[in-house]
This record gives C-alpha cells, sequence and structure tokens, in this order.
C-alpha cells in the first residue's frame, strides 16, 4: 500500500492546527474551535485504528515504512511502526481527544492557543513513536518541549513559570548528549537508520558510552530516581489536560527509546548497565511510593505514583525477558489509560472546588456517587487489582524479575502493597469519611462530558484486565524478536 | 591583462558611492532618493555578483592579492543580502531621530565595500586595507545618533579598541612578513613551518586582532556597549554584516597561509569557541536591555561559528558559513520584532516592556516565540540545524569535549530565551505598541520567519550550495 498513513497520521493534527490559528476567537462561543480540534483528533484516531486492523502482527519487521531523502547523503525522513510502537500511537491518538473534550471545564482563557498547542504536541508525539531514523527521533522527541513549555506556563497554576522552566530545561539538559551520542553514532556506523542500525550493530568498545549518553536523556523523561524531581512540579502545576498528555503520553517516550534504541542498539551496554537500572528503578518504586504516602496535594501524590509506575517499567525492560518487557509495554499503555484517569478525575473535583488539598475533601461518596465510583475504578485499577489492565502489566513484569533477580523482585512486590497503601488512603480521605466541608455539599456530580470521558477511559481498562489478548498479540512477536536478537548477539561474543 | 570581470562588483560599488555622494552634496532633501538609489546600487551589486563570480571555481588578480573563488563569491552576496535588508528596514527607525541623511546608506555602501574587499583578499595588504574601509566607516555608524551621549560614547569606546586590535593585527602581519618575507597568503602559506617558535607569536596576533572584530570571548568587551548605545537599526548592521566578513576573513586565515601550522592555531580556536559558548550564555542571563542581551548571545553565537572552524576540515568551514547564514536570518528577523515596538515615537528597549505581548499583539509574539525559540536551538526551527551541522563536523574530528560543552552551553542559553518568553506569554499585559509599520519591515519579519520556521522541510538546499566551498 502506498498511501502515507503514517505521515498522514503525524500532519494531520498539524493541519487542523493550522486551520484553528486562522479561525478568530470570539468571546464566549468557541464551540467552533473545538468542534474543528475535536474532529481532527477523532479522524486521526480513526485512521490509527485503521492502521492496528491493517497491521499484520505476525511479523516483527517494520511496515507501513515510507523512506524520503530528507538531508541529501546524510538522513532520510523514515517513518515505520512494528509491534511495540503501533501500541503506543494508538494511545496518543486516544488520549488527545479527551483531552480536548475535557478543556471545556478546566481552560477559560485563550482557548483556541491551548488546542493549537495540544494538537502540535500530538504531532511530534506520534512522530516520536514512528520514526525510524535517529535524527528524526531526536528532532521530534525535543520538538514538544515547546508546546509542552506553553501548556504548562500559560494555562498552568501559580507556580507555573517555575514549572515550566523546569519542566524544560531538565529534558533539554537532558537530551542534548543524546544529540552527541546521536552523531557520534553516524560517524561510527555511518548511518542513523534505525533498522540498518539493527543488522549491522554497534562496535562493542563505543556501546558503554553511548548508551549513558541515551539514558540520560531517558531517564530525566521516564523519569527516573533522582532526576524526576521536574516531574511532581510540572504535573501540578500544569493544567488538567497538560497534566494528562504529559502522564499518559509523554512519559512513555522514554520507556519506548529505552526499547527501541537502549535495547535494540546496544545489546552489550544494556547487559553491564542492568544493576544500575536494577537499582534505580527498585529506589524509584520503594522511595516514591513512600513521598506519595506524605503528599497532601492529589496531583502531586498521583504525579509521585507515576514515578513509581515508571520505575516499574524500567525494571520490567531490562529484565530482558519475554514476559518482563511485554509487562512494561502493557504497563505503560495501562498507566497511560489509569494517569489519564487519575488526573481527569482529580480535574474534576478541582474544577468546582478549585483546591487540590486531600484535606479539603472527605464524604464525596454522599454527594457524588458516580464520580466516587469511577474514582474507585481507576485507584483500584493503579494500584493493580486483578481485573484491571494494571494487575496484567505488574503481574508480568514480577514474573519477568523473578526469573531474572530474585531479590530484585521480592523488593520490587513490596513495592506494590505500597502502591496500594497510598492509593486506597487517597481514596479514603477523599471519597470516605465525614462530609465536613460545608461547600462539599453543594458539589455536582460528573455532567456528561466528564461522565464520557471517564467511562471512555474505564472500558479499556477493564477489557484489557480481563481480555490483555490484542495487546499481547501485537507486541508478541516483535517483543521476541527483540529478545532473539539480543541474546544472539550475545551469545555471538 | 587583468579580468576586471570579477571585480565588477567592487568597482561598481564603488563608482555609485561616488556618485550618490556627489549627488548628496548638490542636491537638497535628497536622502529619499539617495536612500534608495542605494538600495538599488546593492540590488545591482548582487546581481553582477552572482552573474560575474558565481560560477568561478578559483582565479586570482593583481598578482594574486584579490582571489574570487566560490567561499568568496557566497560570502559577498550574504554580505549584500544582509546589508539590503538592513537598510531597508531601517528608515522608519532614523526618521524618528530625525537622523534619515545621506550619510546613512553611503556610510553602509561604503563599508560594505571594505568587507568585500576583505573577503576577496588574498594579501596582507589588501585585507588590511578592506578591514580599515570597513572600520572607519563602522565607526561613524555606531556614533551616527550624534545627538545621544550613548551613541556618542558606543561610537568611541569601538573606535579605540578597534584601533587598538587593529594595532595587534598589523603586529602580527608585521611579524608574519618578517619571516615569510612575503604578503602574499599563497607564498606565505609555502613559506611557513612551524619550526619558527617566534612565528607563533604573529599568528596569535593576528588572531587576537581578528576575535576582536568577531567580539570572541575574551575580547568582546567592547560588544555590548557598542550594541546598545548604537542606533537600532546599526546594531542589527554590526551583529550581522562584519562578522559575516570577519568570519570569512578569518576561514581565508586559518586555511591558507597558516594551514600548515594547524597545531599552533588549533588549541586557540578551541579556546575562543569555548568560552564564548559559555560566556555568551550565562553572561547573557542577567540582562534587562534587549540589545545588550542580544550582544551576549551573538557572542555565543560566534562561539558556535568558531567551532565548526576549530575542526580544520571542509565539512566544519562549511558548516560554520551556514551557522553565520542561519544566524543572519534569525538576527534580522529578531531586530525587526525590535523595531516594531514603538508607541508614539518612541522604541522600546527594556525586555519588560515586552510584558504579556501575546495579548496585545499574538502575530508578532509568536514571530518571537519561533525565533527565540530557534535561537535556543529547539528543533525542529533552523537554529537547531545551524548547530546539528556544527556539532556534526566537530563529533567527526572526534571533538567531544567541545561538542559537549558546546550543547551544555545551549542549555544555559535556552534559559535566558525562555525569560523573554516567558516575559511575553506569561505575565500581565501593558499598553499597546504602534502597529502601522512600514511595508518593507513586516516584510522581513514574515519572510525571515517563515524561513525558521519552515526550513526543516529543504534542509539540504544550503548544504548543496555551501558544499561548494572547498578551501582545504
Amino acid at each position: 500500500m502506498n498511501f502515507p498513513i503514517l505521515s498522514s497520521l503525524i500532519l494531520l493534527p498539524t493541519i487542523g492546527a493550522l486551520f484553528l490559528f486562522f479561525i478568530r476567537e470570539k468571546e464566549g462561543n468557541n464551540t467552533t474551535i473545538k468542534y474543528v480540534a475535536l474532529f481532527t483528533t477523532v479522524v486521526n484516531f480513526l485512521i490509527s485504528i485503521y492502521l492496528w486492523i491493517a497491521f499484520d502482527q505476525s511479523t516483527s519487521s517494520f511496515q507501513f515504512i515510507e523512506d524520503r531523502t530528507w538531508i541529501k547523503g546524510f538522513i532520510n525522513y523514515k517513518v515505520g511502526v512494528d509491534g511495540i510502537s503501533i501500541l503506543f500511537i494508538i494511545l496518543t491518538t486516544f488520549i488527545t481527544p479527551l483531552c480536548i473534550i475535557s478543556v471545556n471545564n478546566s481552560v477559560k482563557n485563550r482557548l483556541r492557543d491551548f488546542l493549537i498547542a495540544i494538537l502540535i504536541m500530538e504531532s511530534f508525539m506520534i512522530g516520536v513513536f514512528s520514526a525510524l531514523d535517529l535524527v528524526v527521533f531526536y528532532l521530534f522527541f525535543e520538538a514538544g518541549l515547546i508546546p509542552m513549555f506553553l501548556i504548562i506556563g500559560i494555562w498552568g497554576g501559580e507556580r507555573r513559570v517555575y514549572s515550566a522552566f523546569k519542566f524544560f530545561l531538565y529534558t533539554l539538559l537532558g537530551s542534548v548528549l543524546m544529540l552527541v551520542a546521536i552523531i557520534s553514532i553516524y560517524w561510527i556506523t555511518g548511518t542513523t537508520d534505525v533498522v540498518q542500525l539493527y543488522e549491522i550493530g554497534i562496535d562493542v568498545k563505543y556501546q558503554n558510552l553511548l548508551w549513558l549518553a541515551f539514558f540520560s536523556s531517558f531517564a530525566v523523561k521516564t523519569p527516573m530516581w533522582p532526576v524526576h524531581t521536574w516531574l511532581p512540579d510540572a504535573h501540578v502545576e500544569a493544567p488538567t489536560a497538560g497534566s494528562v498528555l504529559l502522564a499518559a503520553i509523554l512519559l512513555k517516550m522514554a520507556g519506548y527509546g529505552f526499547i527501541r534504541f537502549s535495547l535494540g542498539l546496544f545489546p552489550f551496554a544494556s547487559e553491564v548497565f542492568t544493576p544500575l537500572i536494577y537499582t534505580l528503578s527498585v529506589i524509584a518504586i520503594i522511595f516514591t511510593s513512600l513521598i506519595a504516602l506524605m503528599q497532601e496535594d492529589m496531583k502531586k501524590l498521583i504525579a509521585y505514583s507515576s514515578v513509581a509506575h515508571m520505575g516499574f517499567v524500567t525494571l520490567g525492560i531490562f529484565t530482558l525477558q519475554q514476559q518482563g518487557i511485554e509487562g512494561s509495554i502493557i504497563q505503560m499503555i495501562s498507566h497511560g489509560l489509569v494517569s489519564a484517569a487519575l488526573f481527569l478525575t482529580v480535574g474534576v473535583v478541582y474544577d468546582r472546588m478549585h483546591s487540590r488539598l486531600i484535606s479539603t475533601y472527605g464524604g464525596l461518596v454522599s454527594v457524588i456517587p458516580k464520580y466516587s465510583i469511577l474514582f474507585m475504578l481507576f485507584a483500584l485499577a493503579s494500584l493493580g487489582l486483578p481485573g484491571t489492565s494494571g494487575f496484567i502489566g505488574e503481574f508480568l513484569i514480577l514474573m519477568g524479575a523473578f526469573k531474572d533477580n530474585f531479590l530484585v523482585a521480592v523488593i520490587a512486590s513490596i513495592g506494590v502493597i505500597l502502591g496500594a497503601a497510598y492509593m486506597l488512603w487517597l481514596y479514603k480521605r477523599v471519597v470516605f469519611g465525614k462530609l465536613l466541608n460545608e461547600d462539599l455539599k453543594k458539589i455536582l456530580d460528573l455532567n456528561r462530558s466528564e461522565y464520557f470521558i471517564l467511562s471512555c477511559l474505564a472500558v479499556p481498562i477493564l477489557f484489557f484486565g480481563f481480555y490483555p489478548d490484542p495487546l499481547i498479540n501485537t507486541i508478541e512477536v516483535s517483543v521476541t524478536d527483540l529478545i532473539n536478537t539480543h541474546n544472539t548477539n550475545i551469545a555471538s561474543k | 591583462m587583468e579580468n576586471l570581470n570579477l571585480i565588477l562588483p567592487e568597482i561598481f560599488i564603488s563608482l555609485s558611492i561616488m556618485f550618490l555622494l556627489i549627488l548628496g552634496v548638490f542636491k537638497n532633501e535628497s536622502s529619499k532618493i539617495i536612500f534608495n538609489l542605494s538600495l538599488f546600487a546593492i540590488l545591482i551589486t548582487t546581481i553582477i555578483t552572482i552573474n560575474e563570480t558565481f560560477s568561478v571555481t578559483r582565479e586570482t588578480l593583481f598578482n594574486e592579492s584579490v582571489v574570487i573563488d566560490s567561499m568568496s563569491s557566497l560570502m559577498k552576496i550574504i554580505t549584500l543580502i544582509g546589508g539590503f535588508l538592513v537598510l531597508v528596514i531601517s528608515s522608519t527607525y532614523l526618521k524618528t531621530f530625525k537622523i534619515y541623511n545621506i550619510e546613512y546608506p553611503v556610510l553602509i555602501l561604503s563599508s560594505i565595500l571594505g568587507m568585500m574587499v576583505m573577503i576577496s583578499s588574498n594579501d596582507l595588504i589588501v585585507f588590511y586595507m578592506g578591514l580599515e574601509l570597513q572600520s572607519l566607516a563602522l565607526y561613524v555608524l555606531a556614533t551616527y545618533n550624534r545627538d545621544q551621549l550613548k551613541s556618542s560614547e558606543a561610537g568611541l569606546k569601538y573606535f579605540v579598541l578597534s584601533a587598538l586590535s587593529s594595532g595587534l593585527l598589523l603586529y602580527g602581519c608585521s611579524l608574519v612578513y618578517g619571516f615569510s618575507g612575503s604578503t602574499n597568503f599563497d607564498i606565505i602559506s609555502n613559506q611557513l613551518n612551524s619550526e619558527e617558535y617566534v612565528l607563533t607569536f604573529g599568528i596569535v596576533f593576528i588572531l587576537v586582532g581578528l576575535a576582536f572584530k568577531i567580539s570572541a570571548v575574551p575580547f568582546h568587551m567592547w560588544a555590548p556597549d557598542v550594541y546598545e548605545g548604537s542606533p537600532t537599526t546599526v546594531t542589527l548592521f554590526f551583529t550581522i554584516v562584519p562578522k559575516i566578513a570577519a568570519l570569512s576573513v578569518f576561514i581565508r586565515f586559518l586555511y591558507v597561509p597558516f594551514l600548515n601550522l594547524i597545531d599552533q592555531w588549533q588549541m586557540i580556536i578551541v579556546f575562543l569557541s569555548i568560552a564564548s559558548m559559555v560566556f555568551g550564555a550565562v553572561a547573557a542571563i542577567g540582562q534587562t536591555n534587549i540589545k545588550r542581551l542580544i550582544a551576549y548571545s551573538s557572542i555565543g553565537h560566534i562561539g558556535y561559528t568558531l567551532a565548526g572552524l576549530a575542526t580544520a576540515s571542509n565539512e566544519g568551514i562549511q558548516s560554520s558559513i551556514i551557522y553565520i547564514s542561519i544566524y543572519v536570518v534569525m538576527n534580522l528577523a529578531l531586530f525587526s520584532c525590535l523595531l516594531m515596538l514603538r508607541r508614539k515615537d518612541q522604541y522600546f528597549e527594556d525586555i519588560d516592556d515586552l510584558s504579556g505581548l501575546s495579548k496585545n499583539h499574538p502575530l508578532l509574539s509568536l514571530c518571537l516565540l519561533l525565533i527565540l525559540f530557534s535561537l535556543a536551538g529547539i528543533p525542529p526551527l533552523a537554529g537547531f540545524f545551524a548547530k546539528f551541522y556544527v556539532f556534526k563536523a566537530v563529533l567527526e574530528q572526534s571533538m567531544y569535549f567541545l561538542a559537549i560543552v558546546g550543547l551544555l552551553s545551549t542549555v544555559v542559553a535556552a534559559f535566558y530565551y525562555l525569560r523573554i518568553i516567558k516575559i511575553m506569554y506569561f505575565d500581565k499585559e501593558k499598553d499597546k505598541f504602534d502597529s502601522d509599520h512600514s511595508l518593507w519591515l513586516k516584510f522581513s519579519l514574515t519572510v525571515s520567519t517563515i524561513l525558521i520556521l519552515l526550513y526543516f522541510i529543504f534542509p539540504s538546499q544550503i548544504v548543496e550550495v555551501v558544499s561548494r566551498i572547498n578551501i582545504i
């Protein structure tokens, strides 16, 4: 098939943003703007669903490849998907329309600019997940900083300036070393094409340094302990839609990068640095779970829980076991859905009460029951209750970890318990208990759009919790192939 | 008989200068005509340059003291285009300060002539002549707003420090002459070898003089004051046009007469480059005046350009030229924005005046946003590619330290660019600025912003043009 489906996925949101740019913003009447944005993203979602249907699950090679000369004799614009990346693309196209619906309540001024930023962000994120050339990947990876910086800075909360700067500079600092590594790879091997690099491989003597350079970027973006501190700030200050994008998709770029580049390009270095990743992941899981327990701000608590969950992801990736990597991918997808849902649920009460503090709330169950039920579902999914997608991911990761390193797996399992503790305690303090705050009595239950968004998220969480086969089937061949190549690479040395 | 066609651009521009001067003397109220005629003259000169010299690979004239090759013709074209655009967007600003006089275009033309001579020079004496011609014109331009104390101060400072650097340069030239017995670059190149240790002094003096001209750290001290004090349009001229000329002279010196002494000068260039990148990034953080900030940022950008030169490879030279071309476009766009910050005959130069610009002037601030992100080197804007090519060349030579320091200083530099964006987008709005700008100003802003934004679609073109330059 010759139709450039991936490029159109990447370009369509930008074209939508361009349309928005020429629509004049009117006071109070922004329905046209919103519908244009919504239409664009829904069409994009449908295209990506078509992509999933047309995707051939029986092969691990890249599909829908587009390869065009870009900088002559140096870089080709090359995109394509395999079983690993396609799920992230669908996650992106699925979450973005929900974000756009959710802006109804949370973004009051300059709605048009906000939607333009979100649409451009979507383009960049799809670009990251489909790029098959290191430079193209870097381009998309970095370009995402611009809209996100503006989203946090313009529409954020009180400390938005500080958070936006911290977000931008931290991630930029992490990424510049990756750029050095990418250019060095070009001079070592003569190409930046990922598919070719998989075939020819990179000389062992360079791998450790290159791995570290990539690691510096991905570790900041994941975020791994101890460079995770930008995340709580950015999450707390960003508007709800921004937090959702950040948690659901931006963090996954790094996990995806670890699988695609760190494992794929530097097999030896990945073996060498596995203990480092294990240590940092375990610290992240235990330490940030404990921090999450102590939080008084709901968004901050969820932000720290994200760090802990991403700790599981990195742990799973570097077990280098089939289960571990599959678990990590599913955990990322699941965390994308669950954290998005949690930020949206917090957003719902924040829009009504303008407070994120846990102490403001209490006894919500008696005034807004629908909300409480959905909140419970998401809280349970976050702590990994069987029957939700969170369980599948964590379970597979721990299985992989037990195969590889017993001690690490045991410590990580403690993290699961801590996860249950902070999530349930949060739920208890917000939803149960006595209704002490008088203002809460007038609080309204979910309106139609909120109900719609949260149900949209609840369905896949439950569906994949009971029936994860569609996910596993999609990624299985690619992951098996990744591990086989890895093992042959290691064995050949 | 020499083929005078090759220096037809220089001949034409000098004749135009004389003609315009005479016209200015004999005709009253002639500033407008002279402005237009000098724009026309630059345009014609550009066309002549493209026609006569663009396809020339390498020709020398006048006992090999003037060289016309692909680099000189390309650099001349960039200089001319830069000069043209500066002149074309100056008029409103000059009228506001009532300095819309005939001297301004004539001075700009003569400094351009000086630069063209510099760019083509293949001989120490020709080079020095061109350098002084452009410098003298620039001193006067810096003081052009003579009713303002700051402008006079800027000109004086520039004159004193520049004269000092010219002195150093001359001393270096005489040392080199003493050792090689010739002022011709090619002959010097054959005569020099690294056994003569005193010769290193000569090279160092010449490099110091040149570093002064492009304001590389630690010879940058004049730049912030001069940039701040000069009229804004002159500052724009300072930040782009002389840099192009000085850069090409730099390239010529390093890679023709001093090519055999690479070990001696490479360290110096690496040092200048690192110092400029780091200092430019750090010192700009505390600035409150936009023109001062641009001065420091231009110091930083010169550092990146020098990083390309330090590689001692054709790739590196090409990447430096690409860098300076993209930098010219970005600076032009930045100054176009700056010239739009006008409220009833008053121009604003403080960063705080930008506060909340995005609410009152969404388009202008969007342009400024793109320009600043591009200057910070964030993909997919043009500024990223400029840095990318430079670091590609640097890493080809395995100069990891230079690359890493350079990239880390982009992170520091990103901070002060972000600060401006923060003030524009996150802060409370102030009064509106005037929006009746001249067509040319709008034109230059639009075109340069579009170039910056859409450069990533056709990145190969500029690379292809520049790849014809093979010095080594």
